[in-house]
């Protein structure tokens, strides 16, 4: 068996930043060997540890979508010392990625239905991911209603812009941004998203799920708009975040009571949720 | 089963035999310390087997306080520059020698951890794989063994290969598995006890749990809701005298956490793996600065929790705990995981 602590070589293929404060930049990576390539076949919400020697290891949601061939994608936030480090690298330098690890959105479970997804700041990544796959031509037929209400402080500060303004353009999508204050050229909503959520959003039924990925402040205020638009606790799919090392299991740092975010998660129900420790 | 008898004189003689095949480890005394733990047995070295259970349990032997998984050079010159390369490791047989019962159980519960149905720790499961545990039953357990009532015990062979039996001038040596036997052929030794031997052994066994007065009750707390036990209000209590030093961490023989860091000298770097604690707030700390963990009553009680809650809900076999007293013996604050298991037990939360 492999060992999984070992990550699979890659060369920085692209390096764009992603927001106007240049806080958050998105990687493309490449595989070194070809075969790796399958080895990581992802589903859309799964993570990797991004490995630079040296220097450590950071969990990540992957942003790129199972779809997407031919390179991973990541956009990372500037905030210890990996990620500071990988913010300084170059296009061309060679690092690790090890993974994919954790349990991904239920895609199999949402067939067939409605999708809400509720995004804010930079948690749009693996959001981003599950959007390009659901749009994808094979997929898109497997879903019902697709609409994504997704808010950033400021327009400069949405992540993946282009593609955000290709999707308004679309009719298989209801795209409702959001920016926190008025700006100039700015012609969508304005105000923080779960007030936004409460207008644009459909209602919940048995065959409408939300996917909800923010900041904790914008997911405590969208949890109790949720639950008046009818959604019900098995309907909310969240993704959590915590403190992790192996990404396998096993360090025991990450866990939410038996629960272990890494590898049972990261990605729950509100309802599984509501019986753990919230220790996270 | 079978029993081979050794004969005190040839015990000496034996172990050395076996060192062809096999590199030794026991517990060994420090010289003028009360101190003792498991270490390779150098040339001539004997386990010193009248050490009831060593300061720190042997978990060592397969998972090191520190150990080096992954090499890697930044040197850009080089053609393997920034990859990350498995480091190999020697894995030749190794016998665990006087190694406890309730020790050598602890393994079987740390295996849940590192060898499961979705990922294999190679460094874990490989080292454990290599050895073979030569186990000495506990002819007089010491007040704060409680290990009959975390489903092992001072004669338990469910994770040795041979059971070694102290009688006035011999081993009794009750032979437990193939590699068991491997081993004691490659000591030379292969006299099989007398008729007898099998009532010999069970009476010294049942006198040695009826010296056993210290136990542990979990009966309850399966039923309960992690919830319920989480948001208790004895925690406050429990943990109060409690400095985080870490220390129970340390010396349990169950304690698997651990840290992943990278250490770079001049240009050669290694990743390694190293114990860590629930005890330790970076433990849990987000680079944002939150902390799910961060305040001491959180600490003791997932480490609580974890051992005597998590882990039975997880694996429905029992609690993470092998009854050695360590952390008790260890505790500088007396805490005490007998009294908090019955607490939990007990807990009833309000209607």
């Amino acid at each position: 068996m492999e060992n999984p602590y070992l990550p699979y070589p890659v060369r920085i293929d692209d390096i764009q930043i992603a927001t106007e404060d240049k806080s958050l930049k998105t990687f493309k990576f490449v595989f070194l060997n070809e075969e790796d390539e399958e080895n990581f076949s992802y589903n859309a919400g799964q993570f990797a540890e991004v490995s630079i020697p040296g220097k450590g290891e950071i969990p990540i949601g992957i942003a790129s979508s199972p779809v997407e061939k031919g390179f991973v994608m990541f956009t990372v936030f500037r905030a210890g010392a990996v990620t500071s480090h990988l913010h300084n690298m170059k296009v061309g330098d060679v690092m690790g990625i090890r993974g994919p690890l954790g349990n991904w959105y239920p895609w199999e479970m949402l067939e067939g239905k409605n999708i809400l997804i509720v995004g804010g700041g930079f948690a749009f990544t693996t959001l981003r991911s599950s959007i390009i796959y659901m749009l994808d031509p094979a997929n898109r037929s497997k879903f019902g209603n697709i609409d994504v209400v997704y808010g950033a402080r400021t327009p400069g500060m949405l992540l993946y812009k282009d593609e955000l303004v290709e999707w308004e353009k679309r009719d298989d999508i209801n795209m409702h941004l959001t920016i926190d204050s008025p700006a100039e050229g700015w012609d969508y909503n304005v105000g923080f998203t779960p007030p936004v959520t409460e207008l644009k959003a459909p209602k919940g039924d048995a065959d409408t799920f939300a996917i909800v990925c923010g900041p904790p402040i914008m997911i405590k205020f969208t949890l109790p708009v949720l639950e008046k638009l009818g959604y019900s606790h098995d309907h909310i799919i969240m993704s959590l975040e915590n403190r992790m090392k192996c990404g396998i299991g096993m360090c025991g740092r990450c866990n939410i009571g038996k629960e272990l975010v890494c590898k049972d998660g990261p990605v729950f129900t509100l309802a599984e949720l509501n019986k753990t420790p919230k220790e996270y | 089963m079978k029993v081979i008898k050794i004969d005190k004189k040839d015990w000496a003689g034996g172990l050395e035999r076996s060192r062809n095949t096999y590199k030794l480890i026991g517990p060994v005394k420090e010289k003028d310390k009360d101190i003792s733990s498991f270490k390779p047995l150098g040339k001539d070295m004997l386990p010193d087997l009248d050490v009831m259970a060593t300061s720190v349990s042997p978990k060592s032997i397969v998972f090191p306080q520190e150990e080096v998984m992954l090499t890697y050079t930044t040197d850009e010159s080089k053609e393997d520059c920034n990859l990350f390369k498995s480091h190999d490791k020697d894995y030749s047989p190794r016998a665990v020698i006087g190694i406890r019962p309730f020790d050598a159980a602890a393994f079987l519960l740390v295996k849940k951890n590192f060898d499961t149905p979705d990922y294999r720790d190679p460094y874990w499961c490989d080292a454990y794989e290599a050895c073979t545990f030569i186990g000495l039953a506990i002819n007089n357990p010491d007040s704060l063994d409680f290990s009959p009532s975390t489903k092992t015990g001072p004669f338990d062979t469910s994770g040795l290969d041979v059971l070694l039996v102290e009688t006035e001038d011999s081993y009794l040596a009750q032979v437990v598995t193939e590699k068991g036997e491997a081993y004691l052929n490659a000591a030379g030794w292969e006299n099989e006890a007398g008729n007898g031997v099998d009532k010999q052994i069970g009476d010294m066994k049942k006198a040695a749990e009826t010296k056993i007065t210290s136990s542990i009750s979990y009966d309850k707390i399966k039923s309960k809701e992690i919830l319920d036990l989480y948001n208790a209000d004895f925690w406050d209590q429990a943990s109060f005298a409690c400095i985080n030093c870490g220390t129970c961490t340390y010396v349990c023989p169950t304690c698997w956490c651990f840290d992943i860091q990278d250490e770079t000298r001049g240009k050669k770097g290694i990743r390694t793996k190293a114990w860590d604690s629930c005890m330790f707030p970076l433990f849990t700390i987000h680079t944002t600065g939150h902390n799910p963990r961060g305040t001491k009553l959180q600490r003791v009680r997932q480490r609580f929790m974890h051992k005597l809650k998590y882990f039975m809900d997880k694996y429905d076999d029992g609690i993470m705990c092998v009854g050695c007293g360590r952390c008790i013996r260890s505790c500088p604050v007396n805490i005490d995981i007998r009294s908090i298991c019955e607490t939990m037990n007990n807990y009833e939360p309000a209607k």
